[in-house]
């Protein structure tokens, strides 16, 4: 069901994308900054739609709301240029490369109070990305880890912790699991981050041979993956489907959440594996030439709310940076060391960083000869 | 008719290949000859206008086929390309299979079961091609309707989808009408005394349909093979949706490069090159003896 609301909102998107002079034209006409309208591009099943409702009724600003899913669709689009956006939400790692290739706006920050709440510990995440933080303002943050189905797992791995990317990267334990049903992200950066991890390199390793040893490592697991999917992963654990997957942390807490209210018996868990893992941070940036920076910063501006940001956690099961919503978030969320990493967790999370271009090549390269198994 | 609206109509569909094939083919052809650099928009070169013909001058020293060498030199290219000839053509010819007995199923009912019948395969059109992919996949999966039926019968499930058989499965569906409709209106306007005329000279039902209705449907067959071909070996969504990693196609190709490497040069010389290749069969029907098409 999801999904295809998804493309349906795609097919939106690239209409409205069509259209985006239009919107252009009536802010020309005198409708005013605030008023008006705003048109923001975000990540699918990402936001409490009762909060854009508020946002239109306190500001009088009507917003039209696309969905993407995955980095990759929307820097395309971005770079592209006249998206007809106001507001999109990349994640940090590609933030450099937007800056680099002059796609976004510097932030007004006068226009946005509250900025001063924001964690310095995430503001350092998105240091090495975005210096002097000019650019960006953090809106969600999470992890990469395992999400598996409890009785399912144990009925196949009997006596194995699920704690360890052992689970998924020893062929041994795959084999076992191949039945039972094990889903991969396609997303090739963030799978090479985990997998050197894993292999004890460092995850942002500059070094070709680095990821050729990781590829030989995801071969030989690969014949036991059903299916490599940034996205698919919440309907098939919720629905029961399979019993193991890499991903997000919230959209397996999602798929958690779905499994409990479709009443379909699986019980979804969520780990951070004790080797470490991604951290990674969604950002809200203007992309150059957007129609209404008025209203995308007072959309910020309302996001860094404590209040605001508090229910939009609630409702995605992720964490925030902002330090005075922390106490605001439903205590099951903040107090799920999955969605807010104690301490001692925090300290095994890394961040990913740009690779140039040739590098990227190669490894999506390698990537596809993961997914292909030739 | 005016010897103006004449030539208007002449040239009408020359204006309309121009505008919609020719002008994005040559932008298509020309973002090939570039190269990838981060920026907006991320390719090289663009056309310096203000520095008049030495801008376009320097435009053009700039292109190069360095993209296209790099599709001879990494076979997964070519191994995408014929992989997406195979499925298209398996597609192809399950479709005829099942396309033609329906076919010709229709043309023979009374008037009104055939309308009926004709509005059954034209009514999946009135949803979303998406939401009934999707649909496939909710009968596909391991706890899906599917295994549900089979297991009530008592049968072994099967684990179907993202599987290439669920690609096939996936490709013929999507296409049937597209089959069925060209060979619908070949035969339907099949001379009934011909038929009439072969049995009274003896021939069988069967030798009758062989050699009279057969023959003289390959028009259709024809059209509707094209119709459902071209389109197959370049399809995304269907392989993507119910196939699985290893089912690698051209449309898969062609987004890695667009998206994942955001390398737009490189998608669009996998874009050239399908086109190109596709133009081949049409062509040779066009010079194919004149009935063809028609």
């Amino acid at each position: 069901m999801r999904r295809w609301t998804t493309g349906l909102a795609l097919a939106a998107a690239l209409l409205a994308a069509a259209c985006g002079q239009n919107g252009q034209k009536a802010e020309k006409a005198g409708i005013g900054p605030m008023g008006g309208e705003l048109r923001i591009y975000n990540w699918s099943d990402y936001i409490d739609p009762a909060l854009l409702e508020q946002f239109t009724k306190e500001t009088g600003t009507k917003v039209i709301y696309d969905t993407f899913d995955s980095n990759e669709v929307l820097e395309t689009k971005v770079l592209q240029g006249n998206t007809g956006y106001d507001l999109v939400v990349p994640s940090n790692n590609n933030l450099a490369r937007y800056i680099a290739a002059g796609a976004i706006e510097p932030l007004d920050k006068t226009k946005l109070p509250g900025l001063e709440n924001l964690s310095l510990e995430v503001m350092g995440y998105l240091a090495p990305f975005d210096p002097g933080a000019r650019y960006a303002v953090p809106y969600m943050q999470g992890t990469i880890g395992i999400g598996y189905n409890e009785d399912a797992i144990h009925k196949y791995l009997p006596g194995v912790d699920i704690d360890s990317w052992k689970v998924v990267f020893d062929p041994a334990n795959m084999a076992k699991l191949k039945d039972c049903g094990v889903y991969f992200l396609d997303a090739s950066e963030d799978m090479y981050s985990i997998a050197l991890t894993y292999l004890g390199k460092d995850p942002n390793s500059k070094n070709l041979a680095d990821y050729t040893q990781a590829t030989e490592m995801l071969m030989k697991v690969r014949p036991y993956v059903r299916k490599f999917h940034s996205s698919e992963l919440i309907d098939a654990l919720a629905a029961g489907d399979i019993c193991l997957a890499i991903g997000y942390s919230g959209d397996v807490l999602q798929a958690r959440d779905g499994a409990e209210d479709a009443d379909s018996g699986a019980k979804i868990a969520y780990v951070i594996p004790k080797e470490g893992s991604q951290a990674w941070a969604d950002v809200f940036v203007i992309p150059k030439g957007a129609p209404h920076p008025a209203a995308a910063h007072a959309f910020i501006a309302f996001m860094l709310r404590p209040d605001i940001i508090a229910r939009a956690s609630n409702y995605t099961a992720y964490a925030n940076a902002n330090l005075k919503a922390t106490s605001l978030v439903d205590e099951e969320v903040r107090s799920d060391p999955n969605i807010y990493p104690t301490p001692e967790v925090a300290k095994r999370l890394f961040v990913i960083t740009a690779k140039d271009q040739a590098l990227l090549r190669e490894v999506n390269r390698q990537w596809t000869r993961v997914l292909t198994g030739k | 008719m005016k010897p103006e609206r004449a030539a208007l109509a002449a040239v009408a569909p020359y204006l309309w290949l121009l505008a919609f094939f020719a002008v994005p083919f040559l932008l298509v052809a020309k973002l090939s000859l570039s190269d990838s650099v981060l920026a907006m928009p991320p390719y090289a070169p663009q056309i310096d206008l203000s520095r008049g013909a030495d801008g376009v001058r320097a435009f053009l020293a700039a292109l190069d086929l360095e993209t296209y060498l790099r599709l001879v030199r990494d076979h997964l290219y070519l191994d995408a390309y014929l992989s997406s000839l195979r499925l298209a053509a398996t597609g192809t010819v399950i479709l005829l299979l099942i396309g033609y007995p329906i076919a010709y199923g229709i043309t023979r009912c009374a008037p009104g079961p055939r309308q009926a019948l004709l509005m059954a395969v034209i009514l999946p059109f009135w949803t979303s091609f998406l939401i009934r992919i999707y649909a496939w996949i909710a009968i596909l999966k391991p706890q899906g309707l599917l295994n549900a039926a089979l297991g009530a019968l008592g049968l072994e499930p099967v684990n179907l989808l993202n599987t290439e058989a669920a690609v096939i499965l996936g490709l013929v569906y999507a296409y049937l009408p597209f089959m069925v409709l060209p060979l619908y209106a070949v035969l339907t306007r099949q001379d009934e005394s011909l038929i009439e005329a072969a049995q009274d000279l003896g021939a069988s039902p069967t030798r009758a349909f062989w050699t009279v209705t057969v023959p003289l449907s390959l028009p259709g067959v024809a059209a509707g093979a094209l119709l459902c071909f071209i389109p197959m070996a370049g399809e995304f969504v269907i392989p993507d949706l119910l196939g699985g990693s290893e089912t690698l196609m051209l449309g898969k190709v062609i987004w890695i490069e667009f998206f994942a490497n955001r390398d737009w040069p490189a998608a669009s010389a996998v874009a050239i090159v399908l086109l190109v290749t596709l133009l081949v069969p049409i062509m040779l029907l066009e010079r194919a003896p004149p009935k063809v098409l028609r």
